[in-house]
C-alpha cells in the first residue's frame, strides 16, 4: 500500500514540480504518446481490418481507391486498407521502440557502470569503441547494422530494434558512465565497501539507484528518434517488409509513385502518423528534462521589492 | 594502569601514494613521487580502549584510520589483528573482517546512500554478510537503531537520509556499524560536522554503547577538547608520524613535543584575560611529498635545536619571509645580491647562495640575523664560507628523532634524550 503510493507519487512528481511550458510541453506530449499506444495495444480491435488484408467477404477492394464511408483513409495499390495500416503501424512502431530502447537500457547502463567504476584500461577501451560509435552519422550505422542482422534474424521487429540499439547505445553508456566516475567518490561508496561489501553489491544498491535517474530523460527523447531512423529504414526497403508488418516508412516509399497520380492518401496518412507520434515523444521528453534536469528547472523568483529610502 | 590484551597492533606502518603530476608526466608514465600519508607508525590499540589520533589536516590520521579497514592499501609494515596480519589479507578475508572492525564517518550525510532507507542502509550490512532472511535483518537493524537512540524505531525504518537532521543520520551511520557486532570503531571525525548541541549527546552514545557493547574505539580528530573528554590516550600525529603518545591526563598536564605544546595553546580559550599569549606554529604543514629533513616539525618549531635538521628550504622560507617586511628599493637590492633562489628548493645540507659577492650576501644575512637573533635557525647553521660569488651555507646534520620514552608518554623529539631503550619497549 506505502509502495503503491510512492510510486504514484514519483510517478506524479513532473506534474507537481513542473510549472507554466514545461508542465504543458509534458501533458500534451504524453496524450499524444498515449494516444498511438492505445492505438498499438488494441490495433487488432481499432483497425476495421487486417494490416495485410486485401479483401473482405470475398470482395477485393479497390485498388488505390480515394477516402471512403468503406475505407476511411482509402486503398493503396496493393489493395490494402491505409486506416488499418496506419494503426498497425503504430503497433510495430512502439514495438521497435520499446524493445530497441531495452536492449539499449540493458547493455548501456550496465557497460556504464562497470567502465566507469572499474576505470584503467576497461574503461579506455569501452570509451575508444563507444566514441567511435558515436563519431559515424547514425542513420549510415543503422543502415549497415540493419543489413547485417536481417541477414541473421530475418526481417523482424527484433533485428530492426537491435540495429537501432547499436546506435543508441552510445548515449547511455556516456552518461551512465560518467556520473558513475563522480558517484563513485561518494563517501557512501566507500562506506559500503568499510561494511564489507563487494563491487558487485557496490554497483548494484549503491551506484545503480543514483546514476540512473537520467536514463528516462534519454529513453523519451532517443524514442523520437529511434521512430524516424524507423521509418528511414523501412522507406530505404531495409528492415520489415510489408507483408510482415505494417510500417509506416515502408509505406511512405510505396506511396512515392503515388503522389505523381494524385493519390495523395496514401502518403498522407503515415507521414501524419510519424510526424504526430515524433512530436509526442519529443514534447515528453523535453517537458521531463525540465523536470528532472535541476540546470533547467525554472524557479519562480519574487522580486525583491526594496523599501523606499527617504530624502534627506 | 592495569594492562589489557592489545586487540590492534600495528607496527611500522606506511601508506604511500604515487603523485601523477602534470598532464605530460601522466603521458609519459614519469613518476612525480610519493606522498608519505602515513610514514612508519606503530601502535597499539588495547582491548576495550579509546585511543584518540589528534592533529591538524594532512596530518594522515584519517589515512591511517582508513588503513585499520584495508581501505587505504598498506606500502609497508603489518597491521596484526587476532593474530593475524591485515596487510598481507586478500580481498574477501578483508571484507570478512570488517564485520569485527567497523568505520564512522565525519559527515553523515554522504556516508548514507541518498536512495536508500534506513532499514536498507542498516540492513545492507548484514545483508552483504550473507544474512538472507529478510525478517531476521529487521530484527537486528530494529535492535540497532533502538540502541543508538533512534526510538520509536517504527518512525525511522523508511525514511530516507534526506529526512532526518544530522544528528539522527549519524546515529543510523553508528547503527549501521555496530549491527554486525563489532569489536572496534574507527571513528573519523565523527562529530565534527555536527551541531554543537548534538556533538556531546553522540559522544556519550558513542560512550554508552563501549560499555554495552565492549567496544574498543579508533578516535580521529582535530578537536582537543573531545579528545580530552573520550580518549584513554592520545596520540599527536605531525605530517604522517606519531609525535607524542601517552595517556590523556599526561598529555594535557605535560605536553612534551613542542607541535604538543603548541596545539594545546592553539585551542580557544574562554578566559579572556589568557587569549593574548598564543605563539601559534608559524607557517603551514609542509608538503608530505618533499618532507623536511630530521623532524618534520622543525620549520616551526620554536624551540628547535643545531640538530632538529635544517636545510636549505628552511633559508629560502627565512630569506622571503624576511623580504615581505622590506621596501621595494631594498628588496631589489638585496635580491639583486642573493641572486635566484632555485638553488634552495632542495633538501640539503650544504647550500651556494649568492652572486653579487661574498661580503654583500653575508652583509644580508648577519642583517637578518641582527634583527631576529632568536630565529632559530641559526642554531643549526655550522659555518658561512666564502664561495665564488656568494657563501656557502652549511648546516649541522640533522637527527630524525624516534619514539622515545620521556615521562610518562613517548615522544619523537631530539629534546628528549633517548636515554632508557629498554623502557620504551615495556610500554
Amino acid at each position: 500500500m506505502a509502495a503503491l503510493r510512492r510510486v504514484l507519487r514519483a510517478l506524479a512528481t513532473p506534474f507537481t514540480q513542473t510549472a507554466g511550458l514545461g508542465r504543458w510541453m509534458l501533458v500534451i506530449g504524453l496524450v499524444i504518446t498515449g494516444i498511438f499506444v492505445l492505438l498499438a495495444i488494441f490495433a487488432p480491435w481499432i483497425a476495421p481490418y487486417g494490416f495485410a488484408q486485401a479483401s473482405a467477404d470475398g470482395v477485393d477492394f479497390p485498388k488505390a481507391g480515394a477516402p471512403s464511408g468503406e475505407h476511411w483513409f482509402g486503398t493503396d495499390r496493393l489493395l490494402f486498407d491505409v486506416m488499418s495500416r496506419t494503426i498497425w503501424g503504430a503497433r510495430t512502431a512502439i514495438e521497435v521502440v520499446i524493445l530497441s530502447i531495452l536492449i539499449c537500457v540493458v547493455i548501456g547502463v550496465p557497460l556504464g557502470l562497470v567502465s566507469g567504476y572499474y576505470g584503467g584500461w576497461l574503461d579506455r577501451v569501452l570509451l575508444l569503441v563507444m566514441d567511435a560509435l558515436f563519431a559515424f552519422p547514425s542513420f549510415l550505422l543503422a543502415i549497415v547494422f540493419s543489413f547485417l542482422l536481417t541477414d541473421l534474424f530475418g526481417g523482424s521487429v527484433l533485428a530492426v530494434a537491435m540495429s537501432l540499439s547499436a546506435i543508441y547505445i552510445p548515449q547511455y553508456y556516456r552518461v551512465v558512465r560518467n556520473t558513475t566516475v563522480s558517484a563513485k567518490e561518494a563517501t557512501y561508496v566507500e562506506a559500503a565497501r568499510a561494511i564489507g561489501a563487494k563491487d558487485g553489491v557496490i554497483m548494484r544498491r549503491y551506484l545503480f539507484g543514483n546514476v540512473i535517474q537520467s536514463v528516462p530523460v534519454i529513453g523519451t527523447l532517443n524514442a523520437a528518434d529511434a521512430i524516424l531512423t524507423l521509418a528511414g529504414l523501412g522507406f530505404l526497403g531495409l528492415g520489415i517488409q510489408s507483408t510482415d508488418a505494417a510500417e509506416w516508412g515502408h509505406d511512405l516509399n510505396r506511396a512515392l509513385a503515388d503522389a505523381g497520380a494524385g493519390v495523395w492518401w496514401t502518403g498522407l496518412y503515415p507521414g501524419l502518423a510519424i510526424v504526430l507520434l515524433v512530436t509526442g515523444l519529443t514534447l515528453v521528453g523535453e517537458g521531463l528534462n525540465e523536470t528532472l534536469n535541476p540546470t533547467l528547472r525554472k524557479r519562480r523568483l519574487l522580486p525583491v521589492v526594496m523599501t523606499t529610502r527617504e530624502d534627506r | 594502569m592495569p594492562t589489557k590484551p592489545d586487540l590492534i597492533d600495528v607496527r611500522d606502518l606506511s601508506v604511500h601514494f604515487g603523485l601523477r603530476g602534470g598532464t605530460l608526466g601522466r603521458l609519459v608514465g614519469r613518476d612525480a613521487g610519493v606522498v608519505r600519508a602515513v610514514d612508519g607508525i606503530s601502535v597499539t590499540l588495547r582491548e576495550g580502549e579509546v585511543l584518540g589520533l589528534v592533529g591538524e589536516s594532512g596530518s594522515g590520521k584519517s589515512t591511517f584510520g582508513r588503513a585499520l579497514l584495508g581501505l587505504a592499501p598498506a606500502t609497508s609494515g603489518t597491521i596484526g589483528f587476532d593474530g593475524a596480519d591485515l596487510t598481507s589479507m586478500s580481498r574477501s578475508e578483508l571484507r570478512a573482517l570488517r564485520q569485527s572492525i567497523q568505520m564512522v564517518f565525519q559527515d553523515p550525510s554522504a556516508a548514507l546512500n541518498p536512495s536508500m532507507t534506513v532499514a536498507e542502509a542498516v540492513g545492507d550490512a548484514l545483508r552483504v554478510h550473507g544474512m538472507k532472511s529478510s525478517v531476521e535483518r529487521r530484527e537486528r537493524v530494529v535492535e540497532a537503531l533502538e540502541r543508538v537512540g533512534l526510538s520509536p524505531v517504527q518512525l525511522f525504518l523508511d525514511k530516507y537520509p534526506r529526512d532526518l537532521s544530522g544528528g539522527q543520520k549519524q546515529r543510523v551511520v553508528l547503527a549501521r556499524a555496530i549491527v554486525m557486532g563489532p569489536r572496534v570503531l574507527v571513528a573519523d571525525e565523527p562529530i565534527s560536522m555536527l551541531d554543537m548541541s548534538v556533538r556531546a549527546k553522540i559522544l556519550q552514545l558513542m560512550l554508552d554503547l563501549k560499555q554495552d557493547l565492549g567496544l574498543s574505539y579508533v578516535y580521529i580528530t582535530h578537536d582537543l577538547a573531545s579528545a580530552k573528554f573520550f580518549c584513554d590516550r592520545i596520540a599527536i600525529m605531525y605530517l604522517g608520524r606519531i609525535v607524542e603518545i601517552g595517556d590523556t591526563e599526561e598529555i594535557f598536564a605535560n605536553p612534551r613535543h613542542p607541535y604538543t605544546k603548541a596545539l594545546l595553546r592553539a585551542a580557544p580559550d574562554p578566559d579572556p584575560a589568557r587569549a593574548v599569549a598564543k605563539d601559534l606554529p608559524r607557517g603551514e604543514v609542509p608538503d608530505a611529498a618533499v618532507p623536511p629533513l630530521g623532524c618534520s616539525f622543525h620549520p616551526r618549531c620554536p624551540e628547535a635545536v643545531a640538530q632538529c635538521g635544517w636545510e636549505a628550504r628552511d633559508l629560502r622560507t627565512l630569506l622571503e619571509t624576511h623580504w615581505t617586511r622590506r621596501t621595494p628599493e631594498e628588496y631589489d637590492a638585496e635580491s639583486a645580491a642573493v641572486g635566484s633562489l632555485d638553488a634552495l628548493a632542495r633538501p640539503d645540507t650544504s647550500v651556494h647562495v649568492g652572486r653579487g659577492g661574498a661580503d654583500a650576501v653575508r652583509s644580508i644575512l648577519d642583517r637578518i640575523r641582527d634583527e631576529e637573533p632568536d630565529e632559530p635557525l641559526w642554531r643549526g647553521v655550522a659555518d658561512v664560507t666564502d664561495d665564488g660569488a656568494g657563501v656557502r651555507v652549511d648546516f649541522h646534520p640533522g637527527v630524525d628523532p624516534a619514539l622515545r620514552r620521556a615521562g610518562g608518554v613517548d615522544v619523537a623529539c631530539v629534546l628528549y634524550p633517548d636515554d632508557s631503550p629498554d623502557d620504551s619497549a615495556g610500554g
